[in-house]
């Protein structure tokens, strides 16, 4: 044990710095790109909670074992998870710390003259020599500026350098890579996303108990949101009669916003959204809300509407709940509305075209306790039969009345819903700069040649020239140069 | 007046496929009925001389199969009103297009007449899967599909592609001949292919050109989502893997510049990306979930 070995220290600095100098070579950041690339991939195999809430969910039921570990590892959150943001945060701190001693360094070197002229250039590329006329030096600093090379002349010879566009392309690339980041953080500090789904014919008041999910970033302020009301005039969807798909989704609203007084027309379509200032209102989805009016055995109405149902296919086969917490004992229905009714082989409804033609409202009563009072949250879309019991079944067209033991419920007939999407993005255009600069600097950086041109005149005449990466064309240009030397063109 | 316009679509893509057949037999005619020159000093050399007739038909029927295939693409897109990348299978008919396409130019320039028997393979399969199990009757668009930014966006990502696939293929016979000449010599006829290092180059130059496309596609794309789908960037499959191929290619053409990569490893690493554009093409059309489900499937 005596014989310890000996290491030089390296101190808390040395370390750091020894840290530093590993994150930001180029090795560790390919390998990080690479994982960057990798890590990916399990966020588009497995069901995510931002784009796929339903699948997220329907895993949990499933396999709750194996959810409940996969959920440890934020697999149904990836893009969001302290890995990946891990990988892509070290890989831009490892870009940062490659990219800014670079554009130093480029900076002083695209102020300094280009090296002295080699004294054997007949080692370098494109060698070539000829008796001298006299005036070739004369010519060639025509040619050089001509061709806007920055030229280092000495001792009857010159030393001509260009191409440094390919790396300050290189680096704009990367600090634009930077810009888009930060546009990205911006947006997520800063903006906001809600959804909400109108009846038409409903208003819409721009205030956060309108929607029905609304997320913002950590610094938005609550009062950021633009003052607008909005009312749903008229939504009406074109479908292919050959081959049942959409063609045109178009949405007419009045807006009034801001003073309240004024009100103006508009109309959305899926390409294209309202803008209000930073904020944008998208059509997202839509779909039926049948109306029915539920009367008690007295007549009395205890619930009146349009309730919305949730497209189940192409053809909008739709499904929903119908709840009248209000009657006793409670009431619900499970319904399914099919715009153009049909059968089925197995004899079920199903819709046929997803235009309203010939819509059903198939309903299943239950009576019991609707469950709403147990204090965990529900799903409008469903109900919990477990406390209820079915009393009765029916197929209605519009018009129709269904009577059941305790009340009687009437399919009035039906509106469109559409599902808007609010979002004010406002770190978006920097990121945009970001991306228009990202392929000017690399269009830039692969397409600029950086070469160096040499010539000598005494007695003969010599040319030289050195490429500095691969990229073909030297030849050719010095070939160029050349001819142009002999006055052969 | 749509319908004649998309059977005559139909007909020109069953003529152009004819003709692709036809180079196919001629490029393989030109492989393997080459003789071997007697001679003592070099026997394994082959005499090209009277296989250069055929040689020039097969490019000459690979360029009218591209000019039939280009006339059925049009046609297809005048029979729907519209550009024709609206479902599967007009993006593989594009596609097929496409990868042709960047042969044929790049032939104008390298010595790539040797490819002509893949690409005519792969052509004829791409095609022939697209009639025989993507086809859809022609039809308008969806709504999210109407929109300038998708002529933008998919002829551009159409052409990366076309391109990907061709480096891709040559990187691929930079490994098979790497592998052959680790073991001895070429065989006879793998010798009048170009050599590696040609080929090592010739695959990075292709990337290299077309990099800067393919991040533009991806960057159209995020233009596009955000005014169909409120945002620019939703991390749908689609856009994972279209980022995931960004990546790699970003990381080849790091590893080759930057570290100085070249042979065995890059011609890995190019068919690694290579790989995930057809993944994403593929899987995530067909079977993924998420946004971009315009396969008609």
């Amino acid at each position: 044990m005596n014989q310890e070995l000996q290491i030089p220290e390296l101190g808390a600095i040395g370390l750091l710095r020894y840290a530093w100098r590993q994150l930001t070579s180029m090795r560790t950041a390919l390998i990080l790109l690479m994982l960057l690339g990798v890590a990916a991939i399990p966020g588009s195999l497995i069901p995510q909670r931002t784009q796929n809430p339903m699948a997220v969910s329907a895993a949990f039921k499933s396999s709750p074992g194996l959810s409940r570990m996969m959920d440890r590892f934020s697999l149904f959150d990836v893009y969001g998870s302290p890995w990946f943001s891990a990988i892509y945060i070290l890989l831009f701190i490892s870009l940062i710390g490659c990219v800014f001693p670079r554009t130093i360094e480029h900076f002083h070197a695209s102020r300094a003259l280009p090296p002295n002229t080699p004294k054997n250039l007949n080692r370098m590329e494109s060698y070539s020599t000829w008796p001298a006329a006299g005036n070739e030096l004369e010519l060639a600093r025509a040619w050089f500026k001509k061709n806007r090379f920055r030229v280092l002349e000495k001792d009857s010879s010159i030393s001509a350098e260009k191409g440094f566009l390919r790396e300050t392309g290189n680096l704009f690339f990367h600090l634009a890579l930077i810009l888009i980041l930060l546009g990205i953080s911006f947006s997520s500090l800063f903006g906001m996303r809600g959804e909400a789904i109108l009846n038409v014919g409903e208003r819409f008041v721009n205030t956060p108990t309108s929607y029905d999910s609304l997320s913002y970033g950590k610094l938005f302020k609550d009062g950021k949101l633009v003052n607008f009301i909005m009312t749903i005039d008229k939504f009406e969807a074109k479908y292919n009669v050959v081959t049942n798909a959409p063609e045109d989704y178009i949405l007419n609203v009045t807006l009034r916003r801001g003073d309240l007084v004024t009100s103006e027309k508009h109309v959305i379509k899926v390409n294209s959204p309202l803008t209000l200032g930073s904020t944008k209102i998208y059509l997202q989805a839509n779909g039926y809300s049948p109306v029915v009016t539920v009367r008690d055995s007295a007549g009395n109405v205890a619930m009146q509407g349009p309730i919305p149902f949730l497209p189940q296919d192409a053809n909008l086969r739709s499904t929903g709940a119908i709840k009248v917490p209000d009657a006793d004992p409670q009431v619900g229905f499970v319904g399914s509305f099919v715009p153009t009714y049909g059968r089925s082989k197995g004899g079920g409804a199903v819709s046929v075209f997803p235009d309203a033609l010939d819509p059903r409202l198939l309903l299943s009563a239950w009576s019991g306790d609707l469950g709403l009072d147990s204090g965990t949250p529900q799903s409008v879309y469903r109900i919990d039969t477990s406390s209820m019991k079915e009393i009765g079944l029916k197929s209605l067209k519009p018009g129709e009345i269904f009577t059941y033991a305790g009340g009687a419920i009437t399919f009035e007939g039906y509106v469109q819903w559409v599902n808007l999407q609010i979002v004010d993005d406002p770190g978006k255009n920097y990121a945009l700069l970001g991306a228009i600069v990202a392929i000017l600097g690399l269009l830039a950086s692969l397409f600029t040649r950086r070469r160096r041109i040499w010539i000598r005149a005494g007695e003969v005449v010599e040319v030289a020239g050195l490429a500095k990466n691969a990229a073909p064309g030297l030849e050719e240009e010095i070939a160029n140069f050349v001819q142009y030397l002999k006055g052969e063109k | 007046m749509s319908r004649t316009w998309a059977f005559l679509s139909n007909y020109l893509i069953y003529s152009a496929m004819a003709v692709y057949t036809l180079s196919f037999f001629a490029h393989a005619v030109e492989t393997a009925w080459a003789v071997k020159i007697p001679d003592e000093a070099a026997p394994k050399t082959l005499d090209y001389k009277r296989t250069e007739k055929v040689a020039r038909i097969a490019t000459a029927m690979m360029i009218l199969g591209f000019l039939l295939l280009l006339a059925g693409v049009i046609a297809r897109g005048v029979s729907a009103g519209r550009v024709p990348w609206g479902n599967m299978y007009e993006f593989s008919i594009t596609g097929a297009l496409a990868f042709s396409g960047a042969y044929l130019a790049a032939l104008r320039k390298y010595d790539l007449r040797w490819l002509g028997l893949l690409v005519s393979t792969a052509v004829l399969l791409t095609l022939g899967t697209a009639v025989a199990v993507l086809y859809r009757p022609s039809a308008p668009l969806v709504p999210a599909l109407k929109s300038t930014w998708l002529v933008i966006h998919v002829s551009a990502a159409i052409i990366s592609g076309g391109v990907f696939l061709l480096a891709n293929t040559i990187a691929a016979a930079y490994l098979y001949l790497d592998s052959m000449e680790s073991k001895g010599e070429r065989t006879a006829w793998a010798k009048r292919l170009p050599s590696l290092e040609y080929l090592d180059q010739l695959s990075y130059r292709l990337v290299a050109f077309v990099f800067p496309l393919w991040t533009f596609a991806v960057i159209a794309g995020a233009i596009w989502a955000e005014s169909a789908w409120g945002r620019y960037w939703g991390w749908d499959p689609k856009e994972t893997w279209a980022f995931i191929t960004w990546v790699a290619y970003a990381a080849y053409l790091h590893a080759r510049v930057t570290i100085g990569w070249r042979g065995r490893r890059a011609a890995w690493l190019c068919l690694f990306a290579g790989s995930t554009f057809l993944f994403n093409y593929i899987y995530v059309n067909i079977w993924g979930t998420g946004k971009h489900t315009y396969s008609g499937l």
